[in-house]
């Protein structure tokens, strides 16, 4: 590795890293002037996020659908698109995959396991790629559609659970059907931690090497760097936007699968949990790097998962961590500004 | 059944629409100032959020409402501020900062709110316009509250001023050509950063309304994403003020419309009715745009038309 391209290395790593501290020390003095011990409340995070296996475990379940809704950000913007609508493809790969959960009981488990995640990811692809043929074909801002696609996509979850889909005894919180106990994903083989995280760690890893190293992705690259530059190199423009779409939308629905069959057995409002929101921050974060998305995601799990522990032991609201991560994504999102300035990371010959 | 009987659901629908668009009034008029200047707050639900917890807060604390309309103003020109000064620096998305406003502004609220979800604040009186008629309805469909009619004189007012004032033009000139603003002599990140902060100071206002007259307390789950439709609504009035108001009363109205039906025992279709302003603002939006030419009335310099 050249000089440059370590300075280049250490410049990703240190700015964000030293944001996420500026980040500690502004909320705690936050915390300091409420008359609350800042340390003691970290330390209480790291117990609750990453201390024991009880809490890694915690971390691991909140942080597998944050890896699939970031996918759905970080694709995308590789080509270029702005895709805010992930929570709207992951409500309705929940729904598909309950319905056919449901409706495919008696079948043989893996049949049903598959055909849920063709079925949440085949809609969650169709719903992004919506927002990309819009943009594409009609000029329509996919940030916008996606978002409004996103509000559309929840009433219709809503109209569906509470009326046609909703099962009768399920009487204060509607639901669907359950899809029955053998049809749920199992646990990963040696951790107490579902499938869906093992679905997110190998979509990453197969994600990054198709941006980062095929051809194929560097032309997704280029079309995100410069589409025009891209339309007159003779790039299938287009093509690449709608499948950037549709890989990231299928992740999204798959992280609707996952939290439908590996935790809830049926989908209701628990789906809507703002999941999609979480993965655009995990997702910028990480530079919509795809293998980057995956430490950010435990952070952003780890800190939900310890947002109980502040509750039980010193009497903390539950948004005490939502702050904290509101805090330092800003604080982050403002280190941008700093890429390039710092003297020591730029090659001398510069 | 009610007396009014089928009649009943306009005036249900009215009513609600009155009652309910207020707050989309309000953000959607401080996205409008915020978008004219060329720059998006996608954060203005965390503004709501906030300014509905400020507001009933301070009104519980002093025993005045009004004191509290004014700190939740205050809180929300402070978050707006914030989220200004992050897109002025260079290379920040403003999509990915206005997130991180909703995130951050949801999360303090919550967080500073917690000790204010169980007591009762002082609210804000509503005028009665509905004095002349016997029929508990058409009183009910005429209370109107103070921030509505401030909002309507405040559409107006703003659609004036972008016409006919010094401020109104240059908020425009600098949403529409950056270099022409800066050819003129103003300073383009600092109108954009005022613009945004004023748009916050207004989606505080709206999110005090939420807290202090409909539905009047103050809990987490106040806000049904009234902020975040902030910026489909301003795309639905298309970048006018006057616009925002009959944009809003549709909002509002369609919100309304699903219990006015199950009144009269239609109870089915009810979240589709809610779906109608997005399902509506998209129409509007693949009807208007086509490869060569972004919304009509949209500032050129707006990151979303790009």
């Amino acid at each position: 590795m050249t000089g440059q391209r370590l300075g280049a290395a250490a410049e990703t790593l240190a700015i964000p890293i030293g944001a996420l501290a500026s980040a500690l020390v502004v909320f705690g003095i936050f915390l300091a002037a409420l008359g609350r011990d800042p340390l003691e409340v970290y330390a209480l995070i790291h117990r609750g996020a990453f201390a024991s296996a009880f809490s890694w475990q915690n971390t691991l379940a909140r942080a597998a659908p944050l890896v699939l809704t970031a996918l759905c950000v970080a694709l995308p913007a590789r080509v270029g698109l702005m895709i805010i609508g992930g929570e709207g493809a992951l409500v309705l790969g929940g729904l598909a995959a309950a319905v056919i959960g449901h409706g495919l009981i008696g079948t043989a488990p893996l049949t049903v396991k598959l055909a849920m995640a063709a079925g949440a990811m085949t809609i969650g692809a169709s719903w992004i790629v919506l927002a990309g043929a819009l943009r594409h074909y009609r000029g329509v801002n996919e940030t916008i559609s996606s978002l409004l696609l996103t509000y559309i996509a929840i009433a219709v979850f809503n109209h569906l659970v509470e009326g046609p889909l909703r099962d009768p005894a399920s009487l204060n919180k509607p639901s669907t059907a359950p899809i029955g106990d053998v049809n749920m994903l199992g646990q990963l083989p040696g951790l107490d931690v579902h499938w869906g995280l093992g679905f997110g760690l190998v979509l990453c890893a197969a994600m990054y090497v198709l941006v980062h190293h095929t051809t194929y992705g560097f032309a997704f690259r280029v079309v995100g760097g410069n589409a025009r530059a891209g339309r007159l190199a003779g790039l299938p423009v287009g093509r690449l936007l709608l499948v950037a779409c549709a890989l990231g939308g299928a992740a999204a629905g798959l992280a609707g699968m996952v939290e439908v069959a590996a935790v809830h057995g049926t989908a209701n409002a628990s789906l809507i949990a703002g999941y999609g929101y979480g993965g655009i921050v995990i997702a910028f974060i990480a530079r919509h790097n795809p293998l980057a998305i995956v430490p950010v995601a435990l952070l952003v799990g780890g800190l939900a998962a310890s947002g109980g522990m502040l509750q039980r032991r010193l009497d903390l609201p539950d948004a005490t961590v939502q702050v904290l991560q509101g805090v330092a994504f800003m604080l982050i999102l403002a280190s941008e500004a700093l890429y390039g300035r710092i003297r020591i990371f730029q090659p001398r010959d510069g | 059944m009610t007396p009014l009987g089928w009649w009943g659901v306009p005036l249900a629908v009215l009513g609600g629409a009155v009652r309910v668009s207020t707050p989309f009034l309000f953000v959607s008029l401080g996205e409008c100032i915020t978008e004219r200047s060329g720059r998006i707050n996608l954060g203005l639900e965390g503004i709501l959020v906030t300014g509905a917890m400020t507001g009933y807060a301070v009104s519980y604390v002093t025993g005045n409402p009004w004191v509290g309309l004014l700190a939740a103003a205050i809180a929300g020109a402070v978050l707006g501020l914030v989220h200004g000064l992050v897109c002025s620096l260079p290379r920040v998305n403003d999509i990915a900062a206005g997130i991180g406003l909703m995130l951050l502004g949801t999360g303090l609220a919550f967080f500073l709110g917690k000790p204010y979800v169980q007591p009762k604040a002082p609210t804000l009186p509503s005028i009665s316009l509905g004095g002349w008629s016997d029929s508990p309805q058409i009183q009910a469909a005429l209370q109107v509250n103070p921030l509505f009619v401030i909002g309507l004189a405040l559409a107006w007012t703003l659609a004036w001023a972008f016409r006919n004032t010094r401020w109104g033009l240059v908020v425009r000139m600098v949403g529409d050509s950056s270099d022409a603003a800066r050819a003129m002599g103003y300073g383009v990140r600092r109108v954009r950063t005022g613009a945004t902060a004023l748009g916050g100071l207004l989606a505080g206002v709206g999110g005090s309304f939420l807290s202090l007259y409909y539905p009047g307390s103050w809990s987490e789950g106040l806000s049904s994403g009234q902020g975040l439709m902030a910026v489909a609504l301003v795309i639905f009035a298309r970048w006018d003020p006057l616009q925002c108001f009959y944009a809003a009363l549709l909002f509002g109205g369609a919100g309304a419309l699903g219990p006015a039906l199950q009144s009269v025992g239609i109870t089915s279709g009810y979240y589709l009715f809610n779906a109608a302003p997005y399902v509506l603002t998209l129409g509007i939006m693949v009807a208007t745009c086509s490869p060569r030419r972004t919304l009509s009335g949209a500032p050129g310099e707006l990151s979303i038309n790009r």
